[in-house]
């Protein structure tokens, strides 16, 4: 198993399961508290757009991605909180929009578009160097945020009406953060690919949830099981020949299916001794 | 000295709907408990809004002690409806407390020693200090209230505004509650709207209606006629024990 860590693939595999699991278990944690899950998957959807666009221009798609996948953020935070029509229409109508997008452009382009699946489903060990220093940077990015702005995030997301009133531009740190959770698409698209993203946001977050009740080691526990996970999934995909991002999510779901099971079987034990 | 509050031909409309029409107000003194009764869907909830400064009306002005609404907010707590609240959400009660200081904490800054100890004296005044490291999931209704009621009270306001403070609270607690605001309200003015009649029976000052029109008459007493118009039917106040009549005796009755 030791001899795999020469491969600089596989380091590199590594490398961006762990870069991953830092940015899903902290925005993971707002997604799942704020209960913003249907728009973080419209973001990551829409964001398809991105990936085509840099098919097109010829440019690396995820350069196309960075900048789309923010737009999508703004426009579905605005779209979603201004418009006549319930926001779970808009943000599924903004979604569908953006991989239209995306599809055409692809049409578009001259050739054949050889990587496209890994944009869609991911593949953790063909992560090239380049866009590992960019996970790294998004990395940076986010937790330099959430450290800046963490007192207004957790009274954003408890209570959005009551922030305002205490003076808080709410609106505005609404939209900044989806655009951090845009952010951190980026970040997943390589490990899980855009359709399976939203699965690294909410199992990891969601499962940590059942350990603790502050934010905070929320953050940190979803770190620890979405690193220990995905690394155990990219072993799993390597040794059985099966596709990486996949097997992630898997092995995230078969691990939370237990610990949930489990923790209820253990709860009803403890309800029926005492 | 300056008005507590001041309003002057309030309009509100959502769409082409009037949700509160030619409201008048002025509340002088700086103490005091005033009660807002109406049915329900009759504009209570949007006044306090307005109040706040979250809702623009599209006619009329808003004064806060002399100021918009926008720039009083650091004199002004606020105690929301609990309904339709997370309650699974992972805080504690001191952090939930906390973020009643963000008006005077300010921006990007962490929590100063004095906001620890508004909190902490916001906490023990409605004594629920020793559960502050609780989940606030792990409360009971009453105690959940009185944490909310502590999340206003760290602003230090001078108007505390609640909105159905009594409502899914059993008769047990809603007398604690009432005896709160008792306390309360010789410390600063406060306005407490409700659907729930007898609840504003005992304790307050002053009393108005609201359903779309605002009914006041700076007194603890409302004409039986304003009661009727609010409601739009005879309505006869039921209360236990209570030291004084909220409504005049009717005519014809003994």
């Amino acid at each position: 198993m030791f001899d795999l860590l020469q491969y600089t693939f596989i380091q590199n595999a590594l490398a961006a399961a762990i870069l991953a699991s830092v940015a899903c278990g902290i925005i993971g944690a707002y997604v799942v508290v704020k209960k913003i899950v249907f728009i973080s998957g419209g973001i990551a959807h829409a964001s398809f757009g991105g990936v085509g666009l840099g098919y097109y221009l010829g440019i690396n798609p995820m350069y196309g991605v960075l900048p789309f996948s923010l737009l999508a953020a703004l426009v579905m935070g605005t779209v979603s909180k201004k418009s006549k029509i319930p926001e779970d229409s808009a943000i599924g109508i903004l979604w569908s929009l953006g991989m239209a997008l995306g599809v055409i452009f692809v049409y578009l382009t001259p050739g054949y578009a050889p990587d496209l699946m890994t944009y869609l489903f991911g593949n953790i060990l063909t992560v090239p160097r380049i866009d590992l220093y960019l996970m790294l940077a998004l990395d940076l990015i986010i937790v330099g945020a959430v450290y800046l702005f963490y007192k207004e995030f957790l009274a954003l997301c408890f209570d959005e009406e009551f922030t305002t009133v205490q003076g808080v531009p709410t609106e505005k740190l609404y939209l900044f953060l989806l655009c951090i959770i845009a952010l951190t698409i980026v970040v997943l698209i390589k490990v899980v690919g855009i359709i399976l993203v939203i699965a690294l946001l909410t199992i990891p977050a969601t499962l940590s949830r059942k350990f603790t009740n502050n934010l905070k080691h929320m953050m940190l526990i979803s770190i620890a099981f979405g690193t220990a996970i995905s690394v155990t999934g990219i072993g799993l995909s390597y040794a059985l020949d099966v596709p990486s991002g996949a097997t992630i999510i898997l092995v995230l779901s078969l691990v939370y299916g237990f610990v949930a099971v489990g923790m209820d079987m253990f709860e009803g034990r403890r309800v029926s001794n005492s | 000295m300056e008005k507590v509050i001041e309003l002057e031909d309030v309009w509100v409309r959502y769409g082409n709907q009037t949700i509160l029409e030619a409201i008048n107000l002025e509340l002088k003194e700086p103490n005091g408990l005033l009660g807002i009764i109406g049915p329900n869907g009759g504009g209570k909830t949007t006044f306090l809004k307005v109040l706040l400064g979250l809702l623009k009306p599209y006619k009329g002005s808003v004064k806060i002690f002399g100021k918009s609404p926008e720039k009083s907010r650091d004199l002004v707590g606020y105690v929301p409806q609990y309904k339709g609240f997370d309650f699974d959400f992972p805080i504690s009660v001191w952090e939930v407390v906390l973020t009643g200081r963000m008006s005077h904490t300010g921006f990007l800054k962490k929590y100063s020693e004095e906001d620890k100890k508004a909190a902490e004296e916001a906490l023990r005044t409605v004594e629920m200090f020793q559960l502050k490291d609780r989940q606030i999931g792990q409360l009971s209704g009453g105690q959940r209230q009185r944490v909310f009621i502590a999340r206003a009270l760290a602003t230090n306001p001078k108007l505390l505004l609640l909105d159905e403070p009594n409502s899914g609270l059993d008769p047990h607690m809603q007398d604690e509650l009432y005896r709160l605001l008792d306390r309360l309200k010789h410390e600063m003015a406060v306005i407490m709207v409700t659907h729930d009649l007898s609840a504003v029976s005992v304790y307050v000052d002053r009393i108005a209606c609201l359903n779309r029109t605002l009914h006041y008459h700076n007194s603890r007493e409302i004409p039986a006629e304003d009661l009727e118009a609010t409601y739009q039917c005879p309505v006869e106040l039921i209360a236990h024990g209570v030291p004084h009549r909220v409504l005049e005796q009717h005519k014809g009755s003994s």
